[in-house]
Parts: structure tokens; sequence; C-alpha cells
């Protein structure tokens, strides 16, 4: 345990450089001045004026609805794909697996480009359903990944003694296999949610002229101009993360204690 | 015999969705990018029905060779330098009492989770002109005059490095923890000194982790072009810079796709040496 000061020592530098460009950001956002270079004293005045962007939150509600929608696609796409795909030995099953979760694998520029080139040969025009098509496609990965490894911890005596008791193969699955592979599929959307909300590159290629994200926002002021209020809605997102964060560590934790429980019980019985 | 039947005829229900999504939005529209980086591009915009070679002829002209090479200049060193600052974080963490593991944890998901445009935007913060570093930097008296470090190479990979750190903190955290610590003291109790018992026992049992961090950081590094953008101004240009230049502004996207694919190929490589060396597929501390 003598050990543990340089290594602590060290740790905690690592995390003071992950905070330090967030903390900046965070405090600058209470800078009074209108120059983000020079402080001149604490002010709320920037939130003031954010509230009162329409642009602002007209980029915000988009972003949601799309995190959102494809959150709800990704999970079900992705869930059923590795349910049913645990279930029996399909053909071309591993080429399938390979190539849906080809999109957390290659750079998002190419994916990007793809998709651009993809959606202008079919003619669909670029706006939400572009955007959705997309994030969907890099959802669907992080799902199917946590609830694969899910399933694989999972006991199939279970579902097998359902389905001898005479359920059928909807009822097995909705009263069986759903509430088990629940965390796994909420902390896949919730993660989802983040990587959708935070999504610029693949974004700026679909999305369409009139169609804003708040990503696509912050990333068009910080290339052409920033003023305090971007700095101002990158810590009122910073604070939904954070939020978000907690949220699903306590979901996930609750879970893993109830789930101890169980197996305590096993144990008991 | 009729049960198995009916189990892969609900199989087949369950994975059509993912079935029919991939094929039409993952397969097709790559498919695509191979077919129209052999196509000639139109006089002004979009493509004809032509096959040629000259899009892949034309990278190797010295501008584009160039790009690539400084593309992967800046994977190599962002790389080198997530595992010397990230290995040791990832395995001092893997050393700590567990309750304070998950205090560790979660402190690092939470930038992690942060929009990666805050963070870029926080570096703006640092390296501008008499911004924060030129500040402490004068104030302690190292320097008499702003560095004038924003928009340089150096800015780019200290945002690189900094974006993609928290993977390699994971991997190794993840095989790191996993590790019989018990050997290590083995190997102290046979009289090995604590560095050689590092160098025999710690470090291959960590290898996994290390593997897969290095995929982590060095697949994303070549493909994250807005990082160069937001940092390097239009100083360091990277392929991920060069593809969406031609996209959206040359409007080449025959080349653009060629160039995509040979990214492609470069990090289909770059995996198969991976699975190669590790025996393994999965990567760890992803998910």
């Amino acid at each position: 345990m003598k050990k543990l000061p340089l290594s602590g020592i060290y740790i905690t530098f690592i995390l003071f450089v992950m905070y330090l460009p967030i903390l900046l950001v965070i405090i600058y956002s209470f800078n009074e001045n209108k120059l983000t270079s020079v402080w001149s004293g604490f002010s709320l005045r920037w939130y003031g004026e954010l509230i009162r962007d329409r642009s602002m939150f007209e980029a915000l509600r988009n972003s949601v609805i799309l995190a959102a929608i494809s959150a709800v696609l990704a999970a079900v796409i992705g869930t059923l794909g590795a349910v049913g795909m645990s279930r029996a030995k399909l053909r071309g099953a591993a080429v399938m697996e390979y190539a849906a979760t080809l999109p957390i694998m290659v750079p998002e520029i190419i994916l990007g480009m793809v998709f651009l080139a993809f959606f202008s040969l079919i003619r669909l025009p670029f706006g939400m359903t572009t955007l959705v098509i997309a994030h969907t496609a890099f959802c669907v990965p992080y799902i199917l990944l946590l609830v694969k490894a899910r399933l694989a911890g999972m006991d199939k005596s279970y579902v097998e003694a359902a389905r001898d008791l005479g359920a059928g193969e909807l009822r097995a699955f909705f009263d069986i296999t759903l509430p088990l592979i629940v965390p796994a599929v909420v902390s896949g959307m919730l993660l989802a949610v983040a990587m959708s909300m935070d999504d610029v590159i693949i974004s700026v290629f679909v999305t369409g002229v009139n169609t804003n994200t708040l990503p696509i926002k912050i990333y068009t002021q910080i290339k052409t101009g920033v003023t305090p209020k971007t700095n101002a809605l990158c810590t009122i997102l910073f604070l939904i993360t954070v939020i978000m964060g907690g949220l699903s560590s306590v979901i996930g934790s609750e879970r893993k204690s109830r789930v101890k429980a169980d197996k305590n019980k096993e144990v008991i019985n | 015999m009729k049960a198995i039947k009916r189990d892969k005829r609900a199989a087949i229900a369950a994975v059509l969705p993912m079935y029919i999504f991939t094929v039409a939005f993952i397969a097709g529209p790559l498919i695509y990018m191979l077919v129209m980086s052999f196509l000639v591009r139109d006089e002004s915009w979009g493509i004809t029905n032509e096959l040629t070679l000259r899009n892949y002829l034309h990278i190797l002209e010295p501008v584009y060779l160039e790009t690539f090479k400084q593309s992967l200049r800046l994977a190599f060193i962002t790389t080198l330098f997530t595992v010397l600052a990230g290995y040791p974080a990832g395995y001092f963490m893997a050393k700590l009492p567990p309750v304070w593991r998950g205090r560790c944890m979660m402190l690092l998901i939470i930038p992690f989770w942060t929009s990666s445009l805050m963070r870029m935007y926080g570096w703006i913060i640092v390296f501008r002109a008499n911004g924060s570093l030129d500040s402490i930097l004068m104030a302690l008296g190292i320097t008499d005059k702003p560095l004038k470090l924003l928009y340089t190479y150096p800015a780019v990979a200290v945002g690189m490095i900094y974006a993609l750190l928290p993977f390699m903190i994971y991997s190794v955290y993840a095989s790191a923890e996993k590790m019989d610590w018990e050997l290590v003291e083995a190997a102290r109790d046979l009289g090995a000194s604590r560095f050689r018992a590092f160098l025999t026992v710690s470090l291959p049992l960590t290898m996994p982790g290390l593997y897969s961090g290095i995929v982590l950081t060095f697949i994303p590094s070549m493909g994250l072009y807005f990082i160069a953008d937001i940092l390097g101004g239009n100083k360091v240009v990277l392929v991920g810079n060069l593809i969406q230049e031609q996209l959206m502004r040359v409007h080449d996207w025959p080349f653009a796709a060629a160039l995509s694919v040979i990214l492609m190929i470069l990090t289909t490589l770059f995996l198969f040496f991976y699975r190669k060396l590790s025996h393994s597929d999965k990567l760890e501390g992803l998910v």
C-alpha cells in the first residue's frame, strides 16, 4: 500500500487533464465579457440570451428527437437480432453480424461519405429521415454487442423450461428473455443516445439545409466564431450528460446488486 | 423435430429486421462506394457510367501521398503517446482498492461522454494566443511572449491524444483488472525485482488490453478530421480532411470514394494484424 501515493498522483494528474478543457469552457460561460478570451466578471447573461435564442431550441429539439428515435429503432433491431442469432444457427449469421458492427469499426468519415453518396443515389431528401437512418446504423452495434454479451452469460434452461411448460415463442421471449436482458438493452440505449447527441462527422454529411442538430450548430460556431453563448450551451449539454451518466450507473449498480441477491437466494435454496 | 424447425423460423423472424437494415443501409452503401471509386466524375457535378482506374492513380500523386503519410504519422504519434500515458493510468487504476476503482471509472466516463466538440473547444481556450497556457507560462517566466500554439501540428496531436486516451485506459484497465495479481507476488517472492516482475508477468498478461487500446486509438485517429479541422486550422490536412474537401467543395465524389476505399483497406489490414497478433476477435474494454 506504500506504493499508492505515486500511482495516485499519476491518476489524479490524468483526471485533471481530462477535465481541464471542460472546466475552462464552463468557467468562461459565466464570463460577463462578449469576448471569450477576456475575463471581466461573473454573469449569467449568456444563459439568458441562450434561452431567448429560438434557433438553439430548434437544434436542441432536433437532437433530442433524433437521439430518441434512433436509440429506439436501434434497440428493436439490435435486440431482436442478438436474440435471434442466439436461438438458432443461421446461415451467414457471422457475416451479417460483422456487417452490422462495421459502423463502429470503420472511420466515421467513411460512413458519412458512404451515406451521402447512397442517399443521393436513391434520391432520399436530406433531413430528419436520412439523419435517423445514419444514426440508427451506428447505434445498432452498441446494442447488438451488449445484448449478445448478456445472452451469452444467461442460463438457457429458463427459456427451455418455459417452452416445455407450453409457453409460445413470443410468450417465452416477453416473460423470460426480455426481463433478463433489459439492463443490457437500457445501457446500450443510453450509450446510443450519448453517441447520437454527440455526433458531428456523420451528421454534417447527411443533414439537410434546414435541419440543424446541436453538435452541428456548435461545430459551425466554433468554425466561424464563438460567443459566450456557445460556452453556455456546452455547459448545459455537459450537465445533461452528467445526469444521464449518473442515472445509467445507478440503474446498472441496482441491477447488479439484484442479480447478486438472486444468486445468494439460489445458493441458500 | 417440429419444435426445432419452429424455433428456427422464430429466430429468422427475429433477425430479419437486422438483416434487412444491414443489407439496405450498410452493405448497400459500402458496395456503392466501391463501385463509384471506379467511375468517372461528370464535368460539373455527379458521375458518369464510365469505368476507370484514374481515381486510384490520382492518389499516387505526391500531394495526396503526402497526406496519407501525414495521417499515418499522426496516427502513430497519437497511438504512441496514448500508450505511454494511458497504459500506466489503466494499470495503476486496476491496483486501486475496489471502491476507488469504481470512482475512477465514473470520473473517467464523464469526460468520455461529454461532447467531443466541447472538449476541443476547451483546448482552443488553452492554446489560443494569450490563452490559459500562455498566461501560465508567461506568469512563471518560462516564456515571454505568446507561443501561438493554436492551429499547429502539436495542438492537433494533443487534441487527438486527449480524445483517444480514455479508450486506451479502459482497455488496459479491463485486462489488468482480470489479471491474477498473485502471480506478480509469486514472482516477487521468488526474487524478481519489481521491474522484472512487471516485464515478465504483468506486461504479457495485459497485452490483450494493450492491443485493443492500440486498435481503438489507431483506427479512429485516421478518421477524426474535425479535430484537425478545429485545432489545426487548414495547416494540418489528414486523409479525413481530404475526403471531406473532395466531397463538399470539389464535388469529386469518385475520387473521395477511392480515398475512402484505400483508408478502409488500411483500417482492415490493421484490424487483421491485430487479430493475428492477439489471437482474439474481441476488443477488450470496448463494451
